[in-house]
């Protein structure tokens, strides 16, 4: 049935002006970054459930095309030799239980015929069983964080286009949107299982390339599975509407042979027991402000603004603000617990102890900024941690 | 007996009259169609080019957010109300309908929703930013204070909505002439019918709803707050059991227009009269049983998707039985191509098209790549816009003359069509485009590879938009200073008992029941 769709438009019948549009689309190579004009259509995607999801798709959409020749193929033909301007005498027929019959039943049947390979992918699609690497992911207002289960991996993804190329102050670069402090890995070849949540609203952890997108929903875990048959980068995008910056939280995913990947685990393995040693360590100013100025840009400026000038109704400035010029408890304790009913996150589980110490000292200390204890160490953020 | 309006504004305050009534729903919903309009010229003004330049992202999501409320709420729900008023009356040979003081306060009640909801623009913190749907917890614990006057717009515009719908029932149940039984109505007021008892269903089901989050943001309950025990998915199940048969509710209407307008220009009776009524309760009926397949991402178990999919699949039957009777009406007929008649055709093939595109969006396991893309937000304005709005738009024309006895100038209203079809598909075909290849819907700012498209796709919008203000002056000329007509059959094939009346059809019609064969 396929195939004779596209005999069909490809014969000539394209005389229907949304056919050759139709046709372009067929046409249209897989979804590449390169190209604007040229993407029409769903990528084929590198795991087997998102090849059926477009073979289905394409299957569906050529029966769509042939059901619109026939149906609008009538009712041109009429518009044009049955116009009043031509002479044309009306008849008057005006009901037929044998034809109504015949659209009813010839429709149904071939919405049966489409039911059957969805039901066979769905399937496909909901078997997360005996995978070879889980992952955890979570989403957040406005990033992911990917906890990669039974290793002490895990970490944040943001956002690593800057704001000067968003409002037009810098130039937009290739991977514009696209691109992420740090993407999550996973091994070629491999069943990886996507344990699914949110920490605050609702998201939606979507990869095209892979076939895959679910919720991520406060409260629930949801599951859902990939094995990428080809190494690359995969770009995705969060798709539920998650509030201000819901544009502004992409996915990447780089796929890599297994060897890679397990180097590359071992190496953020170190990486962690380095981390919890630096926790030791005490920082001076300078260092601690350089630290909280970066932190500060990637997590917290989108809402309490660059310089700290917050968005009036919406978010609270920080400039002058009483808790960031007020005792330390207090402005450890909303930035480590969030404040519940807001948007305010609990930032003690997003970043480290260092982070943590470094931007709470930047937020006394920027902007003008003035308080009595201006430093806040790594060791004073574990101790404050310990005591909740 | 014949006594004529009121004076001043006495007239439209205290109105009891079904026309005058008619008309204020009409005039209401156009100005909230040109509200909402420019909200969209907003968004689309800012999606002219990837990075922000004309607002910031906050702002844009209370764009989104207040087109797609206004949209619905004001400009097409009312629009058919208007129309309802106008023309059941007419149609059945009844006096007025049936409750005129319900009448007049469900009329006047919307702008006071509106305000409400509207005012929230000016307000601390914004107007509501959370989408149409309005998704818990987003729209509850993450929601701008302004969120309580939403809530009460919703309250009181669905209470609008049912005293419209018990009217309209009421009217058609007890008002129509003798000899007028129920299937030799027009199918315009068969569609009414159906629609109101739709939106006698599921309107208290959205008011709970708003209600539930208005609990959770005031009075510390948990229904939709994981954190409390509650449950957000809870949330979507109920909106969408109101959403789906709502977006019926939209369209079913429309098709009653159609039905009335194909035969008049084709000179040949509406084929399929029975299989139509039965098709139209048919599609009524299965929309209170599919509405989870708006959620096929949120982790349902396989069963429930499969149900979902398999019962969402059926009501392409009834649909297409509705497009093959438009179509067989068509066939052998002596068809003239006016203004009514270019927007029905249209909306033939453009809401069908919308129908092709839902029938993709049924497949659940494709639906998992289309699922809130630019995909889904085409699909949905060729049925909102191409079909619900096309034919609203066919039927001011069609009765535009028989209303004010003046007709409508024929050259601007083809220019209006023309316009408006063309920019309407530059806008919407390209984001088919842009969904498939990736793109989220509700996105501020988007990456470069889709610049192109989204460029023609506001270069559309914007011809789109100008070309409704056309069709406002062509309205505002033809009442005005248009050609005076008087023929009680303003169109050649036009069949009902409101092209007996004479025209302009006055004030009070059908004091005295006419007789129906």
């Amino acid at each position: 049935m396929v195939s004779r769709a596209k005999r069909l438009v490809r014969g000539g019948i394209c005389a229907l002006a949304l056919a050759p549009l139709m046709h372009a689309l067929a046409a249209a190579p897989a979804a590449e970054n390169s190209g604007g004009w040229g993407l029409l259509n769903m990528p084929e995607g590198v795991t087997s459930v998102s090849r059926e999801i477009h073979d289905i798709h394409m299957v569906v959409f050529w029966i769509c095309v042939w059901i619109g020749v026939l149906v609008f193929g009538v009712m041109f033909y009429s518009m044009f030799a049955h116009r009043k301007s031509r002479g044309h005498k009306p008849a008057t027929f005006h009901e037929s239980t044998t034809v109504e019959l015949v659209w009813t039943i010839i429709p149904a049947l071939i919405l049966i015929v489409m039911a059957f390979p969805a039901t066979r992918t769905l399937k496909e699609l909901y078997d997360t069983s005996e995978a070879d690497l889980d992952i955890k992911v979570t989403g957040y207002q406005w990033k992911w964080r990917y906890d990669y289960l039974g290793t002490d991996v895990g970490y944040m993804s943001e956002l690593a286009t800057t704001q000067a190329s968003v409002y037009g102050q810098a130039p937009k670069t290739q991977f514009y949107l696209e691109e992420v402090t740090e993407p999550v890995v996973i091994p070629v070849g491999k069943k990886v299982r996507f344990l699914i949540t949110g920490a605050d609203v609702i998201h939606s952890w979507w990869v095209p390339e892979l076939g895959v997108k679910r919720d991520a929903i406060p409260g629930f875990v949801n599951e859902t599975w990939a094995l990428a048959k080809e190494p690359g980068i995969y770009r995705g995008r969060c798709a539920e509407l998650c509030g201000k910056d819901h544009a502004f939280m992409p996915i990447v995913v780089n796929a890599v042979p297994e060897e890679e990947f397990n180097t590359w685990l071992a190496a953020k393995q170190a990486d962690a027991a380095a981390l919890r040693e630096l926790t030791e360590k005490t920082f001076t100013l300078e260092e601690l402000m350089a630290k909280g100025d970066e932190v500060y840009g990637r997590s917290c400026a989108s809402c309490h603004g660059a310089s700290g000038e917050g968005i009036p109704g919406a978010f609270p400035a920080l400039k002058g603000s009483a808790i960031a010029q007020g005792p330390v408890a207090d402005h450890l304790d909303i930035v480590v617990n969030g404040k519940p009913g807001t948007a305010m996150q609990a930032f003690g589980a997003q970043l480290s102890e260092v982070d943590l110490a470094a931007v709470i000292t930047y937020e006394r200390n920027a902007w003008g900024n003035k308080t009595e204890d201006n430093i806040v160490q790594p060791a004073d953020v574990f101790q404050f941690k310990q005591e909740r | 007996m014949a006594h004529g309006p009121a004076k001043g504004i006495r007239r439209w305050l205290f109105a009891t009259n079904h026309k005058d009534i008619g008309t204020m729903y009409l005039w209401f919903s156009f100005t909230m169609f040109l509200l909402g309009g420019f909200f969209a010229m907003v968004v689309r003004a800012e999606l002219f080019e990837p990075g922000m330049q004309i607002v910031r992202p906050e702002f844009f999501n209370q764009m989104t957010t207040m087109h797609g409320l206004i949209m619905v709420f004001g400009a097409i729900m009312p629009v058919f109300v208007g129309l309802a008023n106008w023309m059941i009356p007419m149609m059945i040979g009844a006096p007025d309908m049936a409750l005129p003081r319900m009448n007049n306060l469900s009329f006047w009640i919307l702008p006071f929703g509106f305000t409400l909801l509207a005012s929230t623009l000016f307000m601390e913190g914004g107007a509501p930013n959370f989408g149409w749907t309005f998704y818990a917890p987003l729209s509850t614990t993450y929601a701008p204070p302004t969120v309580n006057f939403f809530i009460f717009g919703i309250h009181i515009i669905g209470a609008s909505s049912i005293m419209g719908s018990i009217n309209i029932i009421a009217t058609i149940l007890n008002l129509r002439a003798p000899g007028m039984t129920l299937m030799k109505m027009p199918l315009f007021a068969w569609t009414w019918l159906i629609t109101a008892f739709l939106l006698i269903a599921v309107m208290p089901v959205l008011a709970g709803a708003v209600t539930m989050m208005l609990m959770d943001i005031n009075f510390g309950t948990s229904f939709f707050d994981a954190a409390g025990g509650g449950d957000p998915v809870l949330f979507q199940h109920i909106f969408w059991f109101f959403g789906h048969p709502e977006v019926y509710i939209i369209i079913i209407p429309a098709f009653g227009v159609i039905s009335a307008i194909i035969p008049t220009f084709s000179r040949k009776p509406l084929f399929g009269y029975s299989s139509m009524v039965y098709a139209t309760a048919a599609i009524a009926f299965l929309s209170f049983i599919v509405w989870a397949h708006h959620m096929f991402t949120v982790g349902m178990p396989i069963a429930g998707e499969l149900y979902f999919m398999y019962a969402t699949l059926l009501i392409a039957v009834p649909t297409g039985v509705k497009v093959f009777n438009w179509v067989s009406t068509m066939f052998r007929g002596a068809i003239t191509f006016e203004t009514p008649m270019l927007f029905a055709i249209a909306f033939v093939v453009l809401f069908t098209l919308g129908g092709f595109t839902g029938v993709m969006l049924a497949i659940a396991p494709a639906d998992i790549q289309y699922h809130d893309s630019y995909f889904v937000v085409a699909h949905f304005h060729y049925v909102m816009v191409a079909g619900a709005l096309f034919s609203s738009t066919a039927a001011v024309y069609y009765w535009l003359p028989k209303w004010c006895g003046r007709m409508y100038n024929e050259t601007m209203g083809k220019v209006h069509f023309w316009v408006s079809f063309i920019g309407f598909n530059i806008t919407f075909f390209p984001q088919h485009f842009l969904g498939l290849a990736g793109m989220p819907r509700r996105y501020a700012d988007y990456s470069l590879q889709f610049a192109d498209w989204n460029m023609v796709s506001s270069i559309g919008a914007f011809i789109y938009g100008a070309s409704q203000l056309l069709f406002l002056y062509n309205v505002i000329a033809t009442i005005v200073a248009g050609r005076k007509v008087s023929d009680p059959k303003i169109w050649e094939g036009a069949e009902g008992l409101e092209w007996t009346l004479p025209t302009p059809a006055p004030y009070h019609t059908f004091s005295t029941p006419p007789a129906v064969k």
